[in-house]
């Protein structure tokens, strides 16, 4: 469900989204350290990605059954990138023999 | 026999059927390149170093500015068909349609450039990591610019006989597209900036 377009809101959006483009870009130019390169980079594209998804696609207006459908997608997704992280903590398959000697030596 | 819910909202759900079903579709494939996000995650932070400025920033910024473009006109498109302005929804979605063939051109000419120089996806784990995700991402443009192309050509004619469900299809087709976009805005700073 969605109200009427609004042509002059579509053409703000995609004004704003060039805009953060070229932020995006220029921020790349300062060479900034990598985890804040990282997060600058991130934070944009999400915003980016939120007004394409709340505008573009009509998600600030619309039926229970598609968030709800979303919903579900958003938990998938969050066990997905987390997936990355299970990897490094994981230590199955470590020869225990390493483990051993890591404690022995106090390492 | 006729399809049901293309037009009408279904009771239970407040939805035309194709509504819907698109949104799944795009559930499904949030979890594709979100399996795909995952594994760049996985190499990179397991890599011993990865490499920095191998692609052309310029040519990754024009085809984010060609996309979000596409974008725009996209929505023009189904919006024009609110109006009832037939004449002008063609010419958004032509425009469309060509503004993602300059984007499969510049990729090309990316693609070229890498190959050219014996740079595929077996050269280094970061080429094979990009090399899958921008494929894939081109194999949706293309999938797009396949349907944009139907309903410039035959599919229009359903605008004669069933304007709101023809309306409905530009709108599931931009749903489509605009997700296309939404990835390319994550993959632009993802392979190109970081």
């Amino acid at each position: 469900m969605h109200s009427a377009p609004n042509i002059k809101k579509y053409l703000m959006i995609g004004a704003a989204l060039l805009v953060f483009t070229a932020i995006t870009v220029a921020a790349n130019q300062l060479h900034f350290a990598v985890p804040l390169a990282i997060t600058v980079a991130l934070v944009i594209a999400i915003t980016k990605g939120s007004m394409v998804a709340s505008v573009f696609m009509h998600l600030s207006d619309e039926r229970k059954w598609i968030y709800g459908s979303l919903l579900l997608t958003v938990v998938f997704f969050i066990v997905l990138m987390s997936v990355p992280i299970f990897t490094v903590m994981d230590t199955i398959g470590t020869p225990i023999h390493h483990a051993a000697t890591a404690e022995h030596t106090g390492r | 026999m006729n399809i049901p819910y293309t037009v009408e909202e279904r009771p239970d759900t407040g939805l035309a059927n194709g509504k819907l079903g698109i949104w799944l579709f795009l559930a499904s494939e949030v979890m594709l390149f979100g399996a795909l996000f995952s594994t760049y995650i996985i190499l990179r932070t397991g890599a011993e170093e990865w490499p920095h400025g191998e692609l052309n920033i310029w040519l990754g910024a024009v085809n984010t500015v060609i996309l979000i473009s596409s974008s725009v006109t996209m929505v023009m498109a189904w919006a024009s068909l609110k109006m009832h302005n037939f004449g002008k929804h063609r010419l958004y979605l032509l425009v469309t349609w060509l503004l993602a063939a300059i984007f499969l051109v510049n990729k090309y000419f990316e693609y070229s450039d890498h190959f050219g120089k014996g740079e595929g996806p077996w050269h280094s784990t970061f080429l094979a990591i990009y090399f899958t995700l921008t494929g894939l991402h081109g194999i949706h443009i293309l999938g797009g610019m396949v349907v944009m192309g139907y309903f410039l050509g035959p599919g229009a004619k359903l605008w004669k006989t069933n304007p709101d469900q023809f309306t409905n299809r530009i709108e599931y087709t931009g749903l489509y597209w605009h997700f296309v976009d939404l990835v390319w805005i994550f993959l632009f700073p993802v392979l190109y900036l970081l």
